[in-house]
């Protein structure tokens, strides 16, 4: 795969590689270079995968070299990877070079596995990819035949069968147990399996012993998909890649269409919807909206999609066209009450939810903020701003004001309080007479305090505050507060303003 | 837009204004000002609130509560206003009378996104009222923009604060436009801390101009004139049962 990578990318230095020439990508490991990847050419030449890097430079001159560069295959694996959703959702990376692609009932939509085998291997291919294929019952299994076996469909059931002939190296066991197994005279997977369970674990350990019996299909391991489910989907192939914004508008239509269908079959509606775009050329872009209800009407999300596209940094690159364009349903909530009412405060509360579900598809659900009360006494932590759409979550506020007092928290805090300097108090511990803030100085007519908040016991860290109001001879109402108790600290305590009053 | 198409706006808007509209106002409570506001602050409108201190936000939320009743409240405020002007806080805000349930918050990039997202908010007629916070003079904040955020009040009845920290008053589209500062507490009230200001009517478009002292009652949701004794105003209420008995008992 990395030598395709650099082919694929072909330019400058690397013009070489696309002609064909023998191109090694070189690794590291314990000190020394050795030939971590290689192309075609390099292999009929003579040259393997793990070879010392000088051997290989010494039997081929003029030999194209370059770097391994694993984060860079990594990232090509995944969007090769997500590329292959197309053919089911439930895909596994198997880094370095590996995709696991759980096909259980996704087969008959191609006709076949042996089809579908053809045409995933096709279609790969098609994006400059030397790939090798298999199918199996187990993933392991599938894994080992795709790399000794290319080609090969291993029915449920059969894999031991197809597997015996297998080398040992196909077990994929680690370094030390192939020297191993090779010490004890096993050349293929049969011999292995041949051998008396308790000697194998006895030598090998029981992992070995799980590992072959997932192996030749006697137990599975679960799969780890790299995206969760959708719960439900609707999409559109294009046998000719769309490139027009007029058709990629026109299919979207249809698909929120069909989604709702969906919705409305199911009694459900969507909270979590995502556009995905998958462009001839293997790339897929993807578009996630939230909204704060449950949501089934087509022309809303279609307003949804809209505008989050508009507000796109770099608008949807369509490249050579999207040959598959799919809405899904990420996450789905059973709705209770239909969306359409004709009560007037449920329209206004629904106007105002679609409105928050614009605001945030457009700046970013981060940015839409309401908030919501906190069980603590720390000031600053009362209450915490949450992503307005999270309706789901509430409390009381028990924060509650007594009608004949004046405020006693500011209406602005500041994002941290910041020092103020050259307090100077009239009494020792007592209020500030002045101070400065900001550059400014302020001197202070009226005080009112000690309100004493001890943090949290066990944020042991943080001192005791006392907490002032008070106001400057100008009328401006600020909140300071010192920063542990002046009988711990004497004049050394720091004083700090933290909100502003109306 | 061509010149004539440009008139056809003007006189469209003018119109409007000249129009004597059908929208409650929004009484201050103060009968020196709402005899100056012809009953009120007009609701669905522009309203300018420029900042001369620390207090003029508090204003600017006073007004924002009157306007507002029981639905929601936006306030939005590019990024760099909460560093330098401090966050707004749910607590301060249940302080003044608020109802923090009813406040969203919508944090905007900067100034331009800040209006933009305005201009979406003031078009749901289903909004109380919106508090835009815009510190300094950007760029894309003129006649033009401030217009547009008129008219889309007008259409709404969404009332717009806009509020201006560290800004010189410029041409602009706003029905009333306040200069604010702080006042100081009187001196004989030992329950001091409410929020008073003094609020300098500079510019209103439907009539006269004047200055105000106001001191804002929270209990009712109302200005009162900051010159009279303030802590009267509970304390009586709290002694009435008794004195009633009192006199009962004489």
């Amino acid at each position: 795969m990395p030598t395709d990578r650099l082919r694929r990318r072909a330019n400058g230095a690397h013009k070489l590689a696309a002609n064909g020439a023998p191109l090694v990508v070189a690794g590291r490991a314990s000190n020394a270079l050795y030939v971590y990847a290689l192309n075609r050419s390099a292999q009929r030449l003579g040259l393997y995968r793990g070879q010392p890097l000088a051997n290989a430079r010494a039997m081929i001159e003029g030999l194209a070299i370059v770097p391994a560069d694993e984060k860079a295959d990594l990232e090509l694996l995944e969007s090769i990877a997500d590329w292959c959703d197309r053919f089911t959702p439930l895909v596994e990376t198997d880094p370095p070079d590996g995709l696991l692609l759980d096909i259980t009932g996704a087969a008959h939509l191609f006709g076949g596995e042996a089809a579908m085998l053809a045409h995933v291997r096709e279609k790969i291919a098609a994006q400059g990819f030397a790939v090798q294929v298999a199918i199996a019952g187990t993933s392991l299994a599938a894994r080992a035949l795709a790399r000794y076996a290319n080609g090969t469909i291993a029915l449920p059931g059969e894999e031991a069968m197809v597997l015996a002939p297998l080398p040992i190296a196909a077990l994929d066991c680690g370094e030390d147990k192939l020297r191993a197994l090779k010490r004890a005279g096993l050349k293929t997977i049969a011999q292995v399996a041949d051998r008396g369970r308790a000697e194998l674990a006895a030598r090998l350990g029981a992992g070995f012993l799980t590992r072959l019996h997932v192996m030749l299909g006697a137990e599975e391991k679960p799969m780890t998909p790299r995206r969760p489910l959708p719960d439900l989907r609707a999409e559109q192939r294009f046998a000719e890649p769309v490139v027009t914004q007029k058709i990629i508008s026109k299919s979207l239509h249809t698909l929120a269409i069909a989604l709702s269908e969906i919705l409305e079959r199911e009694g459900q509606g969507l909270r979590l919807l995502e556009a995905a775009f998958f462009r001839a050329d293997g790339k897929v872009e993807r578009i996630a909206i939230r909204t704060g209800a449950p949501l089934r009407d087509p022309a809303v999300m279609l307003r949804l999609l809209n505008q989050r596209l508009d507000a796109l940094a770099d608008p949807l690159d369509a490249g050579f066209g999207f040959d598959l364009i799919r809405l899904e349903a990420c996450l789905a909530e059973k709705t209770h009450a239909a969306e359409a009412s004709f009560d007037e405060n449920e329209n206004a509360r629904w106007q105002v939810g679609f409105l928050m579900d614009r605001l945030s598809a457009r700046f970013g659900e981060h940015r839409v903020q309401r908030f919501v009360p906190q069980d603590t006494h720390i000031p600053e932590a009362q209450s915490v701003a949450i992503p307005a759409q999270d309706r789901d979550f509430d409390g009381a506020w028990t924060f509650k004001r007594r009608d004949i007092d004046p405020p006693l928290r500011p209406l602005r805090m500041l994002e941290r309080p910041e020092e103020i300097h050259f307090v100077a108090a009239s009494v020792p511990d007592g209020p500030p007479a002045h101070f400065q803030w900001r550059r400014a100085r302020f001197k202070v007519a009226r005080a009112e305090g000690p309100e004493r908040i001890a943090m949290e016991w066990w944020r042991k860290e943080k001192p005791t505050r006392d907490y002032y109001r008070v106001e400057t001879e100008d009328g401006q109402r600020f909140w300071l507060y010192r920063d542990g108790l002046f009988r711990e600290l004497g004049l050394a305590t720091r004083w700090y303003l933290q909100g502003v009053f109306a | 837009m061509n010149k004539s198409e440009k008139l056809a706006d003007l006189r469209h808007f003018l119109a409007r204004y000249g129009l004597p509209h059908d929208r409650p106002a929004i009484p201050l409570g103060l009968p020196a000002a709402d005899a100056v506001l012809g009953g009120g602050l007009r609701r669905g409108a522009l309203h300018e609130v420029f900042a001369g201190d620390w207090g003029a936000g508090g204003f600017a939320a006073c007004l924002a509560l009157q306007a507002v009743g029981k639905k929601p409240l936006f306030w939005i405020r590019p990024d760099y206003e909460a560093l330098e002007y401090g966050a707004l806080s749910a607590a301060g805000l249940l302080e003044l009378g608020g109802d923090p349930k009813n406040l969203f918050l919508l944090r905007a990039p900067d100034a331009g996104e800040a209006l933009s997202a305005t201009a979406d908010i003031l078009a749901c007629p289903h909004v109380g009222a919106v508090v835009l916070e815009i510190s300094g003079t950007p760029r894309c904040l003129d006649l033009v923009a401030s217009r547009r955020l008129a008219l889309l009040a007008e259409e709404s009845g969404v009332t717009l604060f806009l509020l201006r920290e560290g800004a010189v008053p410029e041409p602009s589209a706003a029905v009333t436009r306040w200069q604010v500062q702080s006042l100081s507490s009187h001196p004989d009230d030992d329950d001091w801390g409410s929020p008073r200001f003094t609020a300098r009517l500079t510019r209103h478009r439907l009539g006269a101009l004047s200055d105000f002292t106001l001191q804002w009652d929270i209990e009712n949701a109302i200005f009162r004139d900051a010159a009279a004794h303030s802590g009267a105003v509970a304390a009586p209420l709290a002694d009435r049962p008794a004195e009633t008995s009192r006199q009962r008992r004489a």
